[in-house]
């Protein structure tokens, strides 16, 4: 889940200036759970455009739009409108809007700022964040990350800005370290936070070339490349 | 003498602490300096204390060292990485700076600019560590230096940890820290001399310098404040009456900080204090306190 919020509508009309005819462009997963970019907010963006004179050439809402080979497949049936407009509006995280741009020749809008999680989540979401950092540390912090569970993602312990138990960030979090100690502590496990932790390897973080994409990627990289509308 | 030289002497310590300005303006920083040089046996310049944009650390070091005030260059791990740590700690070396003080600094939200982007390439155990390496002739990779560094590196620790969790971790920290090379250590404001007596028992096996925190009280807001609001400083009420029933705040704010001093003596091996504007009344609190 990559949670976006829709920017103010006056940042969406300066980017739309000079262009009269719009091709509004929404996603069923996560910018539909988001409530910024399902059907419903398609076409209340629709009736808001057309309010202050943009003719919407058409709209498609589909499943999932950070999936280039389904945008491809699906835009085909909306070749002709999207021709018609001047650029398209993708309301959805950033990860749809460059999917978009990747496939189709015109120019993409975001309508939508994706906001950060901390990390990426489970499918199903809950707490836990990982920040797909390449080098693991759960191994000396009892399974709790100290990259996103502390602020400033320290590895050797606590800062001096806990107060309370919370972090010097906000009274309403939770301290990562004091979170690790009640876990090492439970578990009876504290010599693991007398290892000196060596500084990471941010190099690990660049993941693989081949890995860059996702599981469609053989299917992006073999099959019809061309661009939708060319 | 050096800091060094004075810590190893097992003298009783009195560092203090210069605040560099926003701007290019250096005159009141080299006013301190005059005022304060053969008082203290050295000051700390902070670096971006608060997360608040100033003039520099090393160059503010620079400036005290020419003045005959042997700077603490106090380095924070917010703004830097690792190749802009390293390579100014080889500049401030050149410039004469032996004294550093490994942090990990405030996050960029407490500070004037909360846009700015935090770092935290390398944590305050990794910079010792950093340091060390240096120290030996080598950058942190193991590339060999064309000229080592010579630092005297210290750090901080926080007795004044309000939780259990808080606290043991702070002494576990200590001991990383220890054994990654910090040869001093100097601690967040002290106001409760009982419980930094107990402190330091627990600490007293390490055989290492503790400088004990020292800020003089202002105003009964300024405790309020701190109570409320930073992190391991607790002042008691009884402290706290009594600026509130005193006629000269400041006279009373002093003695206190001279009597806090003077209970301290017996316990650790010096005070660092932290006057916060009142620099210029660092040598009245000494005065005041017999030293």
């Amino acid at each position: 889940m990559i949670l976006s919020k829709q920017k103010p509508f006056e940042e969406i009309l300066e980017y739309l200036d000079g262009e009269g005819k719009v091709f509004l462009l929404g996603c069923n997963g996560c910018a539909q759970a988001s409530g910024t970019g399902g059907p419903e907010q398609v076409e209340e963006m629709k009736a808001r455009l057309e309010e202050v004179g943009k003719k919407i050439t058409g709209s498609a809402v589909i499943d999932f739009l950070c999936d280039k080979a389904l945008i491809r497949s699906r835009l085909r049936n909306y070749i002709e409108e999207i021709k018609a407009a001047d650029s398209i509006l993708v309301m959805t995280c950033g990860v749809g809007v460059q999917a978009t741009a990747a496939s189709v020749n015109k120019l993409c809008h975001p309508a939508c700022d994706t906001v950060n999680l901390g990390g990426s989540r489970g499918e199903w979401p809950g707490s836990e964040r990982c920040m797909e950092c390449g080098e693991c540390m759960l191994e000396y912090t009892g399974g709790i990350c100290p990259l996103t569970a502390c602020a400033k993602g320290l590895l050797n312990g606590q800062c001096g800005g806990a107060s309370g138990g919370k972090c010097e960030v906000s009274p309403e979090k939770d301290c990562g370290w004091e979170l690790i100690y009640k876990r090492l502590k439970a578990l009876n496990r504290l010599d693991k936070l007398g290892k000196f932790v060596t500084p990471k390897d941010h190099s690990k973080t660049l993941p693989e070339t081949g890995l860059m994409s996702t599981s469609k990627w053989a299917l992006e990289q073999t099959g019809n490349k061309e661009r939708v509308a060319e | 003498m050096s800091l060094k030289t004075s810590l190893e002497k097992q003298k009783f310590v009195i560092t203090c602490e210069i605040g560099p300005l926003k701007g290019t303006d250096t005159a009141e920083i080299l006013e301190a300096a005059e005022l304060l040089r053969g008082r203290v046996h050295a000051a700390n310049v902070t670096d971006q204390q608060s997360s608040v944009m100033r003039l520099g650390s090393m160059v503010t070091s620079y400036l005290i060292k020419e003045k005959g005030l042997d700077p603490i260059f106090q380095m924070t791990c917010r703004d830097r990485n690792r190749i802009a740590l390293q390579s100014d700690l080889l500049s401030a070396s050149v410039l004469g700076i032996e004294n550093v003080l490994a942090i990990t600094g405030d996050l960029p939200s407490l500070g004037d600019h909360p846009q700015a982007m935090s770092v935290y390439d390398l944590d305050s155990v990794q910079l010792l560590w950093v340091i060390g390496q240096l120290n030996e002739g080598y950058d942190m990779v193991g590339n060999e230096l064309k000229g080592r560094t010579n630092f005297y590196p210290g750090a901080v620790v926080n007795p004044g940890a309000d939780t259990e969790a808080s606290l043991e971790l702070q002494i576990i920290k200590m001991e990383k820290k220890i054994e990654a090379g910090a040869k001093f250590f100097q601690t967040q404001a002290i106001y409760d001399v009982d419980s930094f007596a107990k402190f330091m028992n627990r600490v007293e096996g390490y055989k290492i310098p503790v400088l004990a925190g020292i800020i003089p009280l202002k105003s009964v807001g300024m405790a309020r404040f701190m109570n409320k609001s930073v992190a391991g400083v607790f002042v008691p009420e009884e402290l706290i009456k009594k600026m509130a029933d005193a006629e000269n705040k400041t006279e009373t704010g002093i003695q206190i900080a001279a009597d806090l001093i003077k209970d301290l003596r017996d316990i650790c091996q010096g005070v660092h204090i932290m006057a916060i504007g009142w620099e210029k009344k660092v040598p009245q609190i000494l005065d005041t306190a017999g030293l």
